[in-house]
């Protein structure tokens, strides 16, 4: 495992219509690239993960895992927007000196692939053997075979879609209007705000059974109700650490800005059809879905499945039938495991 | 593969564009590709059999076979395959339509409940048939239909349906010998079908 950093000598247009000078990007890479450069693993991170798929994938990433970085080099780089590493509303404006803040231009899924782009352009890679990700990242995926058809013999998008639903939005949403309003009524920057966002995310990766068997009803310190208004309930104490523990090591502006990335995400918006945007492309498709996820559901993985097929795409659906929601796409899992490792051995 | 399965992989010629429903772990489908350059698509509801398949580099759908197949194009496949299925889905006449619709010719095989067996199990004994084509109880059965071979030739007359071929499995060499083919219903195990629809 390596870590490095790019930087792209050249402004980069953005699809809102604006630019970035001055791009860094932060990236990891495993294993070795083999002579003809065909064993390429890209994986794309979700929202608040870093470029070391290790961190957070440690159960599919690595020597012998499913994705074996003894055979694949494998290579992952922090999105475009974020704030490990990778230029984001957090990096310094190099006009002014100073970080750009809200003055960061509006960047979406498109821009964060066509910074990945320009990485392998970087790093001499032409075809990529197989580009995974999960949520945030299993649109990247999708988008990376977009944006550049032949460039990708196979894609893996696991609890995504390719066009997010309002449900998803408003969830978003809430989130961005609780750190932004901290922003302009704290001097000391979004805190609170950004915790509030992570509690209603955290919601949104679980599931009522989930939440149920997790917590139940359960009190968390007193065995009776106290009557009071602060928080008795374990799966409240549960939801303010999540909250508290992500503001040390997530930035409000990264957050704000990628979750906005992810309201725009619509492949057959931007493309004008969904057939428009992956109809080019040859690549084996991947789509997996969990039963449990209420964020984004396995009804849309099948809409976008059902594309594909009328397209006659070298297209597989799998439905992993976890109870644990969102999330489970980053627990160690067998089926996960299973069906990632199959699909990676049959390309 | 089983016998039954090398009657249905003999009835479908080089290069053809095959879907299976009910596909398992993709045995058919494999070999059909290996051998015989075909193009395949597999469904299958059993997840361990959809990783098998995947893993064999079969493009596969994870669930019900209706709600598979009609996402498809009219007559995008040359042949779509139903084995041993039929007697276990809720709406076999909807399927029927829809495998001839995405399939130039259909080829289904089920277990007979048509059979002398069978029928010897209800009539003498006056149980529910248990035979080694159909091993299970009647509280247990994945086997929600009774299908019998007589029976499916009429469903395709009214569904205007022809049958192009009707090929009688029958295992036991004797019955072999002396069943006449108009007996088909009381000696063949399974029914296998080839059909189609002209749109």
């Amino acid at each position: 495992m390596t870590a490095h950093e790019y930087s792209h000598p050249e402004r980069i247009l953005l699809n809102s219509g604006q630019s970035l000078p001055d791009i860094r990007v932060a990236y990891h890479t495993f294993g070795e690239l083999n002579a003809d450069k065909s064993n390429v693993v890209l994986i794309c991170h979700p929202l608040t993960a870093d470029s070391n798929p290790l961190n957070w994938w440690g159960a599919i990433v690595g020597p012998n895992k499913a994705i074996d970085t003894n055979r694949y080099f494998v290579l992952c780089s922090n999105v475009l927007g974020g704030c490990y590493g990778t230029t984001g509303p957090s990096s310094i404006n190099p006009k002014t000196g100073t970080p750009y803040g809200l003055s960061f231009p509006i960047i979406t899924i498109r821009d964060m692939v066509t910074v990945q782009r320009h990485l392998c352009d970087h790093l001499g890679i032409e075809r990529i053997h197989m580009v995974i990700g999960g949520s945030m990242g299993g649109m990247q995926a999708l988008e990376w075979v977009a944006q550049c058809p032949d460039r990708v013999h196979a894609c893996v998008s696991i609890a995504a879609t390719s066009q997010v639903s309002p449900l998803a939005i408003a969830f978003d949403s809430v989130g961005r209007h609780a750190i932004l309003n901290d922003l302009v009524t704290h001097t000391s920057g979004p805190s609170s705000g950004l915790a509030i966002a992570r509690q209603l995310g955290h919601i949104t990766y679980l599931s009522e059974e989930a939440l149920e068997a997790k917590f139940s009803r359960q009190l968390q310190d007193a065995d009776a109700f106290q009557y009071h208004m602060a928080p008795e309930f374990q799966v409240e104490s549960y939801l303010s650490y999540q909250g508290n523990k992500f503001v040390n090591r997530f930035d409000p502006y990264a957050y704000l800005y990628l979750t906005k990335a992810i309201s725009y995400f619509d492949l057959a918006h931007h493309y004008g059809s969904i057939e428009a945007a992956l109809g080019p492309s040859h690549a084996s498709f991947l789509i997996m879905a969990i039963r449990s996820d209420w964020l984004y559901t396995s009804k849309q993985s099948k809409t976008l499945v059902y594309e594909l097929m009328k397209q006659n795409k070298h297209v597989s659906f799998v439905e992993i039938d976890s109870d644990y929601g969102h999330d489970t796409f980053l627990i160690d899992s067998d089926e996960t495991r299973a069906v990632i490792h199959g699909f990676l051995d049959s390309l | 593969m089983k016998p039954y399965q090398t009657i249905v992989y003999d009835h479908i010629h080089a290069g053809e564009r095959v879907i299976d429903l009910g596909c398992g772990t993709g045995q058919l489908l494999k070999e059909l590709r290996h051998k015989k350059h075909c193009d395949g698509y597999g469904i299958d509801q059993a997840f361990d059999n959809v990783v098998q398949a995947i893993k064999e580099g079969l493009p596969v759908y994870h669930g019900d076979v209706l709600e598979g197949i009609r996402p498809f194009d009219d007559q995008v496949f040359d042949v779509a395959i139903l084995s041993q299925t039929l007697q276990q889905v809720l709406h076999p006449e909807q399927l029927l339509l829809e495998m001839t619709r995405i399939a130039k010719r259909v080829i289904i095989t089920f277990p007979n409940f048509g059979h002398w067996r069978v029928r010897m199990h209800l009539c003498l004994k006056g149980v529910s048939p248990k035979t080694s084509q159909l091993p299970y109880d009647w509280y247990d059965t994945p086997n929600i239909r009774v299908i019998t071979i007589q029976e499916f030739r009429e469903l395709c007359h009214r569904l205007n349906m022809t049958i192009i071929r009707e090929i009688p499995s029958v295992t036991s060499p004797i019955n072999r010998l002396i069943f006449p083919l108009r007996l088909t219903n009381l000696f063949a195990e399974k029914g296998i079908f080839v059909i189609q629809k002209h749109p």
